[in-house]
């Protein structure tokens, strides 16, 4: 099925282009990188981990997410999202790659990452979250490319996918609950020192996640004509409203227990985010746009009404996306070491630089993406599964 | 000091067993390749479980710390780096900043004016240790928290996990921001995207020497077996109110101080 990623339209090819450009730009920022070192970041003594990293966090959740198609289809039997599936799972495997491009590019020492392997430590969440993301990658790729082959040869699935299935629904929550725990059992950094971080991901993952793939399901559709039918739409945009509702909710409980507790730790990096510390504002207006963009989200998605309006619910939905952004791409990571633990802010930005090689990660994303895509809506158009509305 | 230098004494050279353990130091601690360097010898210092008691009423001054800080960072070939990636191995800081969860609202002038030398604690939970993928950060038997700079991979989550600030990332190649015709050659210089920090001098408890800033301190500092009754930092303990940091974080810190 390959070679059907390297048949296309003259648009085809130049969107191909443009990310190749994008990526030989970004690779030649990061040889760069490899020559002067983290340097070229804006990372400090104080904010060790940053825009790599938190972008890295923010993908898991995009990884995690297609399990909320995978989960009703196989679990509940929801036919309506079979055409969606496949798109699930292969955004899975984009979003996976991103992840770990994301985790080479940070390291120091990335000649040395096998280190990782040849002394295998246990103790070390590193070590687990290695191994769930390798084993979700692998699931996805054999998975999807297996029922994709059978979509086209127009046999059935073989009976050992099934299996595999069941066990990639339970790993789509272990990735994100390790990348979770990555952070949750740090004594010293009370914003990511709480039993709930790991419910949190879980709940921004499946809202955020699913967005961004309709929002990818829907420039498929404009270019493809790939008909994802309007029940899955609808039902996965309900499925996107409840897990906002709970991430808006688990986030309301954090700031509860910081704030009516009283304990300086707990509410200081929240402090810091809205407010500003020790004349440090540089998070304010993101994390208050955040908050806003969130309630609106809400807004726009609780109300059956608007939530079905096919016009509407793009932007609704990109908004949901640019405020789970901020609040774990962004605040998570700085607020969890600001202040750092001698009390003191220690402003972090990511620098030109750095942005640079986070593109290139995502352009590579967004390449695999769309050979992806694009084998498997040549699939279904030869199936004749493109146009099936309901 | 004479005395615990005695009492150190009565160690070197015990047992076959420290010379297996010692080895192990000089490795972690980069080992250079040919010429000189620090070799264990017969005078190796050996504890149970390595600890230091800083006196505050002794130690408290900006220059005085930042003296001690100076022998150490050139022993150590540790860089100074003018910018918020620079490396400290140790430096000082207000209580406020040292202490931030015992902070009083009305503190004692002496409080109020003095500065705390500050390191890593080499703890008996180290969360470093915890965290580290590569076991490139590993608790030695006699409680020195010590690195392999070999090993680490520079992923820092070391950084993100210890919650007394102690590590410090190269950045940038450490080698241009030192004055390399004037390194201490027996001890390794470090590579870009490692991690390093304090490692309780564990190349001169090798050769029988005290920790340089312990050394240095004229008394304030005093470096011993935490385990042995007899050792000066546990009379030390026993005449003092000694605090550590962060007692929350549940690390149990090596470095005690005494207020
Ligand atoms: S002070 Fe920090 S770096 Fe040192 S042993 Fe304790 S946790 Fe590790
Ligand atoms: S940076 Fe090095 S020492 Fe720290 S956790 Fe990673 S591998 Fe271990
Ligand atoms: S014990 Fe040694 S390495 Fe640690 S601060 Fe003192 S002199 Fe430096």
């Amino acid at each position: 099925m390959l070679e059907k990623a390297l048949k296309g339209g003259p648009k085809y090819w130049a969107w191909i282009g443009f990310l190749l450009l994008i990526i030989g730009a970004g690779f030649c920022t990061y040889i760069g990188q490899l020559q002067e070192g983290l340097t070229i970041t804006g990372l400090s003594r104080d904010v060790a981990w940053g825009f790599y990293i938190a972008q890295f966090t923010y993908l898991v959740g995009l990884a995690a997410s297609g399990v909320m198609i995978v989960l009703p289809y196989y679990f509940h039997h929801y036919k309506k999202f079979k055409g969606m599936v496949i798109m699930g799972e292969f955004m899975a495997i984009a979003a996976v790659v991103m992840c770990l491009g994301f985790i080479i590019v940070d390291i120091g020492q990335p000649q040395r990452m096998l280190n990782i392997i040849f002394h295998p430590t246990p103790n070390s969440i590193l070590f687990w979250d290695m191994i769930v993301l390798n084993g979700y990658l692998i699931l996805n790729v054999v998975i999807g490319w297996t029922c994709l082959e059978c979509d086209r040869q127009r046999v059935s699935h073989p009976s050992w996918v099934k299996p595999l299935v069941y066990t990639s629904i339970i790993w789509a929550f272990s990735i994100h609950t390790v990348t979770a725990f990555l952070y949750a059992g740090l004594p010293g950094r009370h914003y990511w020192l709480t039993a709930i971080l790991a419910a949190r991901f879980l709940a921004s993952a499946f809202c955020s996640g699913p967005a961004i793939l309709l929002l990818v399901v829907f420039v498929v559709r404009k270019i493809t004509k790939y008909e994802p039918g309007k029940a899955a739409i609808g039902t996965l945009t309900t499925i996107i409203t409840y897990a906002m509702c709970v991430n808006v909710f688990f986030f309301m409980l954090e700031v509860f227990t910081a704030f009516y507790s009283n304990m300086p730790g707990h509410m200081h990096s929240l402090v810091y985010l809205f407010a500003g510390e020790h004349g440090h504002t540089e998070l304010v207006p993101w994390m208050w746009t955040a908050a806003i963009f969130a309630i609106v989200s809400l807004a726009l998605l609780i109300p059956p009404k608007l939530r079905y309006n096919q016009k509407l619910l793009p932007w609704s939905l990109a908004i949901l996306v640019i405020a789970t952004w901020i609040d774990k791409g962004l605040g998570l990571l700085i607020g969890g070491q600001t202040p750092n633990p001698f009390n003191e802010v220690t402003v972090y930005w990511p620098t030109g630089k750095e942005l640079m090689i986070s593109f290139m990660v995502y352009a590579l994303g967004a390449l695999t993406l769309t050979f992806l895509y694009k084998i498997a809506t040549d699939v279904k158009r030869e199936t004749g599964e493109l146009t099936t509305e309901d | 000091m004479k005395q615990s230098r005695r009492n150190f004494l009565k160690f070197a050279g015990l047992s076959a067993a420290g010379l297996c353990i010692a080895p192990t130091a000089v490795m972690a601690s980069g080992g250079s390749s040919g010429g000189a360097q620090y070799e264990v010898n017969s005078n190796h210092l050996q504890a149970k479980r390595w600890a230091m008691v800083v006196d505050t009423r002794k130690l408290n001054t900006e220059e005085a710390i930042e003296a001690l800080a100076e022998t150490c960072h050139h022993i150590h070939n540790v860089p100074s780096i003018d910018s918020n990636q620079d490396i400290k191995w140790l430096w000082s800081g207000t209580y406020g900043e040292v202490f931030p969860e015992q902070e009083n609202n009305f503190p004692s002038e002496a409080q109020e004016k003095r500065r705390f030398p500050l390191l890593c604690n080499h703890c008996e939970h180290p969360s470093c240790v915890r965290v580290c993928p590569t076991k490139a950060t590993f608790v030695r038997p006699d409680g020195i928290v010590a690195m392999d700079y070999h090993r680490c991979i520079g992923c820092r989550y070391c950084m993100a996990a210890c919650p007394y600030g102690s590590r410090s990332f190269n950045f940038m190649d450490p080698r241009p921001h030192l004055d390399m015709d004037n390194i201490n050659k027996k001890f390794p210089t470090r590579m870009r995207g490692v991690v390093e920090k304090c490692n309780f001098c564990v190349e001169r408890l090798a050769v029988g020497e005290m920790p340089a800033c312990a050394e240095e301190s004229g008394g304030a500092i005093v470096f011993g077996d935490l385990q042995d009754p007899d050792s000066n930092v546990r009379k030390a303990l026993r005449e003092n109110f000694t605090i550590r940091r962060k007692p929350a974080a549940g690390t149990e810190p090596g470095v005690y101080y005494i207020i």
